[in-house]
């Protein structure tokens, strides 16, 4: 996994309360592996119309958004769906981090495995952010992982974030060889539960 | 004397192997449940030359991709084949067991597990499904996790978690005749708010929720992930026991005496504190419709859309014209007059033995207006409703009466609502295009689709029951 420390490039704004994983990533492509190219149909059915023809009110495909590395939402942004194919959607168009007042549980954890950024800023930050960004579309942000800030047209935010996820983007980890290391414990843990709990472990 | 703890405490605490520094905990996995979608962990599993770690807490079903409107049998359709197949060579290179395509047992991940006694009280457990919060009304700990974490829980059977902030939804009192679970969640999501749980493990309390069956809570728990939760719990009691009584991969004998002695200790203290506490009155609770794009877009069917005019919250405004716009709907229209085109009793949410009967309660005798499709949430309950003659009086009313599997819940296997099509639905989500590209979900009870369906409007069954015998 990539390390995160700064990003500064452009922002795409989505104004869009609860946009949820099927909008990033409509159903019908979860049959895709990820080689197939699931970047090129990120937001499909919000960016193109049933002919396929671009939708010109949608951000994304703003001539100076086109290239966001950051998408900047609204409330609940990544509810529902568990997939995490929204992710490598995401990362796969080019997408580094989402900046939004609040995000769904399973789609923040699912962003910190892959490497994307999801910055938490209050509602008022988030319209203010926005607003600069529909005035000025060229604008770019600078985003500081380490110092938790967010740097827009000259007005300097602080996002929030889980520390713990804080501390895997910044290095890059990777859980399954941190657990590795505690195989021990895990071991004797699950001798406790076949002792305590033996329904755990059904016939057969 | 110890601090009183909260039910998520308790199941927490008993499933945490360590505890890191920076606040993170390891938690052993009791049970795992997987799908067709499982096929990126798998991968990278095989990417790493790794094997499950513990086949034998590992259950597979194929739910996602499974044809629910041709009769079992070899699978026509190529991507969906492949699919099926692609989770049955995953399984067997395992040893992991895997209720499939041909196995009586098969059916929707989150009706299979309770059905057959997988899930039980005191279980932690996981599934790349954001529904699995379902299993918590056995008193279970179950979450939706990511294909990365699926990989994770393969290869170790443990997860890491953060422990999530605790909050109860009490629902006093009675809920009026006609009022279902459904109605109560959605009247849950319509308050709190479709973040209003977001971050929280949610406990599910208050006298309205004892009087559910274990169906209406699998429905409630089902649809916790729609305010934002981590899960949703119900404590296990005497009704949990004996649904779970001579289930096939329940406990039995003195195991299972041993088992309720330490289930009968789930539950929440008293005095033990959650860092939200919400109480509504199940009296006021009216057989409930959603009529946009969010799961909180949820009204009592004798309401009216609302006016994005005199909304003052400026993004609740505009997600409400947004929604509008999509869902083909003018503000001030009354719900109880708008037209459907089809309907869908179906989905891990409500498709339950329980929920085909109250269906078929107002479908009896009767025809219905539009098109439609009822999908049983598993082969076992397939068997069962046609045991009591329910598949006939679905047939007779007009609709179709398939095989199990997600179907036209997520439209995955081909199963879609056509672009401006309008759908009363039993599942649990109205977002755009989850049922197909340009498809209007109205979510609603099994009883409330099925009033729908005989009139061919929105409509609140109160009024169908009144003269109908069951
Ligand atoms: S029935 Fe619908 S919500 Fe349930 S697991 Fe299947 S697709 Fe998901």
């Amino acid at each position: 996994m990539d390390k995160f420390h700064t990003l500064t490039a452009a922002a795409c704004p989505i104004d869009l309360n609860n946009l949820n994983t099927d909008q990033i990533l409509p159903a019908r492509y979860l049959k895709w592996t990820r080689a197939m190219g699931l970047g090129k149909v990120l937001f499909q059915d919000l960016r193109f119309d049933a002919q396929g023809r671009e939708r010109a009110d949608f951000p994304l495909n703003n001539p100076a958004w086109r290239h966001a590395k950051i998408l900047v939402g609204a409330r609940n942004f990544g509810c529902g769906s568990s997939r995490e194919a929204a992710v490598y959607a995401l990362y796969d168009h080019g997408i580094r981090c989402v900046i939004a007042p609040s995000f769904g549980d399973i789609f923040s954890g699912n962003a910190v495995q892959n490497g994307l950024l999801t910055a938490i800023v209050t509602d008022q930050e988030a319209t203010a952010i926005m607003a600069a960004l529909t005035r000025t579309p060229e604008l770019s942000l600078i985003v500081d992982l380490k110092r938790q800030s967010i740097l827009c047209d000259n007005r300097s935010y602080t996002f929030s974030i889980d520390p713990v996820r804080r501390m895997r983007l910044l290095n890059g980890w990777d859980d399954i060889a941190l657990t590795e290391s505690y195989r021990d414990r895990i071991t004797a843990f699950r001798a406790s539960v076949r002792e305590q709990r033996p329904w755990v472990f059904p016939p057969l | 004397m110890s601090q009183p703890r909260t039910i998520i405490d308790k199941l927490w605490s008993a499933h945490e192997i360590l505890r890191r520094d920076d606040g993170e905990s390891l938690l052993w996995v009791d049970r795992h449940y997987v799908h067709e979608g499982s096929f990126h962990a798998f991968a990278k599993l095989a990417a790493r030359g790794a094997k499950v770690a513990e086949p034998q807490l590992t259950f597979a079903v194929t739910d996602h991709y499974m044809p629910t409107r041709r009769p079992r049998g070899e699978i026509d359709n190529p991507e969906l084949a492949r699919m099926v197949r692609q989770l049955e060579e995953n399984t067997a290179a395992n040893g992991v067991k895997l209720f499939g395509p041909d196995d009586p047992r098969q059916g929707i991940v989150h009706v299979v597990g309770p059905e057959q006694g997988l899930t039980l009280p005191g279980l932690l457990i996981v599934c790349g499904d954001s529904h699995t919060s379902t299993h918590g009304a056995l008193g279970a700990y179950a979450f939706g996790i990511g294909a990365s974490e699926v990989a994770h829980v393969l290869m170790t059977q443990t997860i890491w978690q953060k422990k999530p902030k605790t909050m109860r939804v009490t629902i006093d009192g009675v809920t009026a005749p006609g009022v279902s679970a459904k109605d109560i969640v959605l009247a849950i999501i319509a308050h709190i708010g479709a973040d209003g749980a977001t971050g929280c493990a949610l406990e599910f309390a208050g006298a309205a929720i004892r009087a559910l069956s274990i169906e209406g809570r699998l429905t409630l728990c089902n649809m916790s992930i729609e305010a934002g939760a981590r899960c949703g719990i119900v404590a296990p009691d005497a009704a949990t026991f004996s649904y779970l009584e001579g289930r096939p991969y329940a406990p039995k004998g003195a195991e299972l005496d041993r088992a309720m002695e330490s289930w009968s200790k789930l539950n929440t203290d008293s005095d033990a504190p959650f860092e939200r506490d919400v109480t509504l009155e199940a009296k006021n609770i009216a057989p409930i419709v959603t009529w946009g794009t969010s799961p909180e877009d949820a009204l009592p069917i004798d309401a009216s859309v609302p006016d994005p005019a005199r909304e003052s919250n400026a993004a609740r405004a505009a997600h409400w014209r947004d929604a509008l716009a999509y869902m083909g709907l003018t503000a001030g229209k009354r719900l109880s007059e708008i037209a459907i085109d089809r309907v869908f009793i179906g989905s891990c949410t409500n498709a339950r033995i329980e929920d085909l009967r109250a269906a078929a309660a107002v479908l009896a005798g009767r025809s219905s207006k539009v098109p439609g499709l009822v999908s049983a949430g598993s082969s076992l309950v397939k068997q069962q409703a046609e045991q009591e003659g329910l598949d006939r009086v679905f047939r007779e009313a007009g609709l179709q009466w398939g095989e199990s599997g997600c179907s036209m819940c997520v439209g995955l296997n081909g199963d879609l609502v056509a672009s401006g099509e309008r759908c009363a639905s039993t599942t649990n989500r109205n977002f755009r295009g989850r049922q197909g590209p340009g498809a209007r979900t109205h979510l609603m009870s099994p009883a409330m689709v099925a009033a729908a369906a005989v009139t061919g409007y929105l409509t609140d069954v109160r009024d169908l029951l009144v003269d109908q015998k069951v």
